[in-house]
């Protein structure tokens, strides 16, 4: 029986201790949700424990490309980023908001009152916690709270892990998110090699009591440096950075900027960055009704800025071209959101860079509109009056 | 939020597409001038629509609405004892008390001069606030004015000056004939101590705010209600935005010397 | 009231010397129109430049079929006539006083000639044209863009 562990303490865990972690986990109700591979990618989905986990699997990615990749070790996450983020859990891609029933007085309306699962995240790394910190400031601190996005974020059970290399199109540090979770979890892995082994930092005192239960001992100060190193090196690998250097106001000052109009010439209007992005939170709604038209239903779905119709009015779109759909994410993504929200929409994770078609690079972009600043492409529209 | 049904007490035709209901809510919610509900066709879908009756009456939420699509004509077709459903009220106010001590200027185009009305009824209750009270109207054509009515009752008051333009006449017209921001011409405008709230298509008071730089009024006495797509009016579903302003909870109505260099950007 | 005075009244003459203004009062003459009154009508010689005072003027087409249709509306402090400023003008629209109007007249052919004399004058009124051109076209745009129309 060991002392009460305290968070910020650093532990060690054994494969086996790992995988009786997972299991004590699903034993206190906890679904898990973790890394797999599937369809040639790594994607999150429920996971009965640590046999589903990519083990010996990493991935190649750049602009426009992914691909699994085998590694000569035994990994649990020797990987970077997959295509999704936790984003899906909370904020869902599809949810009825509602149901109306047709009364002789008018309509009532019904609630769904579903009670989501407790979901323990497996792997998470610093970028997506930083990304559901981004989320929560829009669903849970603005002057609406969205009660569904509330009620799953509710006993999330966080098990993060920490980089042991830079993804292909990572950029965290220079967006200060990453490599290195600091909050934000109840446990903090390292992953270490002979004897292939677990670093774990506690983040709370319930992740103390879990992995005590688990097994895990006090780390020696040399498990807890070469932890610390792990970090340090996926660090200095990063191989993209975005200059975020007033970035604000450089973005708001160059709306007619040429290179919108380059990347116009590239971008294909097709949404992945959206998708991908653990932090965009654009929705629709839909109303349905069934054939009787006396029961109609409220929908919330997924959208994305690019599309046609997100700024339809009066008969049109007012973003009606492909370059001001670009700039009007690009612009929210890195400018806007600081004044919406107090933090910037970018994480870094690389996810946009990775699954756009064409290999658009938003570090690129903004480091091409910061090189001439200033530059217009056009009139400028401003009155002199 | 959901809808709350809202049963409707009286309607009134306006003109060819655009109607006027007042809605029965079941709970008593005050409104300011400027402000809108999402009104909620059953199974059509759900539009902002700006309160269009006077805030000091309790109980009452009346709208004016045109049939633009599915939704606006499915609300249109409702009668009294139809029922609709209500979320709101939403959005920024008409800072009405900021043009307390001197003049008004109000510019309202086509339906704009639904939003606006609420802020006639204001003034017209608390006259003695304000020095001179214009409303300054454009339609299309004389069938497409709103309120003729009471523009004239208005007009016949005296307790403010009420100009009329329509862009194009009928026979028979006896009013102006050009567009709302050339009646701005007739306005004696003291830059020091007026306020100017206008509403309307965009391109319409793009071209007032010019007349209005051109007449010495500063950008921060201008005030503007802005649209953009709307789908949640609680700023959660990042349709409405606008720059970093959501319209729904950071607009409709916005100081120009806010939105300055938004205001003349394409596609923003 | 002098002519000079009258002329004084108009934005037409902002900016000019007394003297210019008494040049052109020897050209003036004040102009009453009652309500309905035609104060020109497209294809007459355009013989003089009204500067309104005050009252109401329409500008209107007439079109086969439909009759008169009204395209814009002057007031005090607008200048009524473009065409003058040409020799051999002729007026391309119907003006009409929708209300009691008031005007000052300056004789066309008088107006061309001492613009033509006087460069600081005939400089300043040409300015001044253009000035109100650029106005009217602004507004007539604004009227073509149809804004209260829905639809694409």
């Amino acid at each position: 029986m060991i002392a009460p562990l305290k968070p910020g303490e650093h532990l060690v865990l054994s494969l086996g201790g790992l995988g009786d972690l997972l299991q004590q986990l699903r034993r206190d109700g906890y679904q898990l949700v973790g890394p797999t591979v599937r369809d040639g990618a790594i994607v999150h989905a429920e996971i009965s424990g640590i046999e589903a986990l990519p083990a010996g699997w990493t991935e190649v990615q750049e602009a426009g490309a992914y691909r699994l990749k085998r590694r000569s070790d035994g990994a649990l996450f020797g990987y970077s980023v997959g295509p999704q983020s936790w984003k899906q859990l909370f904020f869902v891609p599809r949810l009825r908001l509602w149901t109306a029933h047709r009364t002789e007085g008018g309509f009532t309306v019904e609630k769904d009152e579903a009670a989501p699962p407790r979901l323990a995240l497996i792997g998470a790394r610093s970028c997506d916690l930083h990304a559901i910190e981004v989320q929560d400031r829009t669903f849970l601190q603005g002057p609406s709270v969205d009660p569904d996005y509330a009620a799953r974020r509710r006993d999330v059970f966080v098990v993060a892990v920490q980089c042991g290399q830079a993804g292909g199109t990572c950029f965290c540090a220079s967006m200060k998110t990453g490599p290195r979770a600091t909050s934000g979890f109840d446990l903090a892995l390292t992953e270490l090699f002979e004897p292939h082994r677990f670093e774990v930092e506690i983040g709370t005192e319930r992740g103390a009591e879990l992995a005590g239960r688990a097994g895990a001992a006090p780390a020696g100060s040399a498990d807890v440096e070469a932890a610390a190193a792990v970090v340090q090196q996926t660090e200095r690998s990063m191989g993209r950075r975005m200059d975020t250097a007033d970035i604000k106001e450089l973005l708001y000052r160059n709306q007619e900027h040429p290179r919108w109009d380059d990347v116009a010439d590239r971008c294909l209007g097709c949404a992945n960055c959206t998708l991908a992005c653990p932090t965009c939170f654009c929705g629709s709604v839909e109303d349905v009704s069934d054939l009787s038209g006396d029961t109609a239903e409220r929908w919330r779905r997924w959208d994305s800025c690019f599309t046609l119709d997100h700024s339809y009015l009066h008969g049109g779109s007012v973003r009606a071209s492909i370059r001001s759909r670009y700039r009007q994410w690009l612009t929210h993504k890195v400018a806007s959101w600081i004044d919406q929200f107090g933090t910037s929409g970018c994480v870094g994770c690389g996810r946009c860079i990775t699954w756009c078609p064409v290999g658009i690079d938003i570090t690129e972009e903004v480091a091409a509109i910061r090189a001439t600043d200033g530059a217009r492409s056009g009139e400028s529209k401003e009155p002199a009056t | 939020m959901v809808p709350e049904p809202a049963r409707v007490l009286s309607w009134r035709r306006e003109s060819h597409d655009t109607v006027t209901l007042a809605l029965e809510t079941a709970t008593r919610r005050p409104f300011r001038p400027g402000q809108f509900n999402m009104l909620y066709a059953f199974g059509a879908g759900e539009v902002p629509i700006s309160i269009s009756g006077d805030p000091a009456t309790a109980g009452v939420a009346v709208h004016t609405v045109r049939s633009v699509g599915a939704v606006t004509e499915a609300i249109c077709r409702l009668r009294r004892g139809g029922v609709v459903g209500v979320r709101g009220p939403f959005g920024t106010p008409w800072p009405v008390g900021e043009a307390r001590g001197g003049d008004l200027i109000i510019v309202a185009g086509g339906v704009g001069l639904a939003p606006v009305r609420p802020v006639v009824y204001h003034a017209l209750a608390r006259r003695a606030d304000y020095r001179r009270v214009f409303l300054l109207v454009g339609a299309r054509t004389p069938e497409d004015l709103l309120f003729r009515r009471e523009l004239e009752r208005w007009q016949r008051q005296g307790d403010l000056t009420v100009l009329v333009s329509v862009d194009r006449a009928a026979a028979g017209w006896k009013g102006r004939v050009g567009v709302a921001p050339a009646l701005l011409a007739d306005v004696e405008i003291d830059a020091g101590n007026a306020v100017a709230f206008l509403c309307g298509p965009e391109v319409m008071m793009r071209f007032c705010v010019r007349e209005l730089g051109r007449r010495g009024l500063p950008d921060e006495r201008i005030h503007l209600s802005m649209e953009r797509n709307m789908k949640c009016a609680v700023g959660l579903c990042g349709h409405c935005q606008y720059g970093p302003t959501f319209i729904c909870k950071d607009g409709p109505v916005l100081r120009y010397d806010r939105i300055r260099p938004l205001f003349w950007l394409r596609e923003i | 009231m002098s002519e000079a005075e009258r002329l004084r009244r108009h934005p037409f003459t902002r900016g000019l010397s007394d003297a210019q203004v008494e040049s052109l009062a020897a050209c003036a003459r004040l102009a009453r129109f009652p309500e309905g009154a035609a104060i020109f009508r497209e294809g007459s010689e355009a013989d003089a430049a009204y500067l309104i005072l005050g009252g109401r003027v329409s500008l209107e087409q007439h079109v086969p079929g439909k009759g008169n249709v009204q395209l814009e509306n002057l007031s005090g402090g607008d200048l009524l006539g473009l065409s003058w400023l040409f020799p051999g003008g002729r007026w391309t629209l119907d003006a009409l006083a929708v209300e009691p109007t008031e005007a000052v007249a300056l004789e066309a052919g008088r107006l061309r000639a001492r613009m033509e004399e006087d460069a600081a004058l005939g400089f300043a009124l040409s300015r001044h044209v253009i000035q109100q051109l650029y106005q009217r076209l602004e507004r007539v745009r604004l009227q073509r863009l149809d804004v209260y129309r829905v639809g694409p």
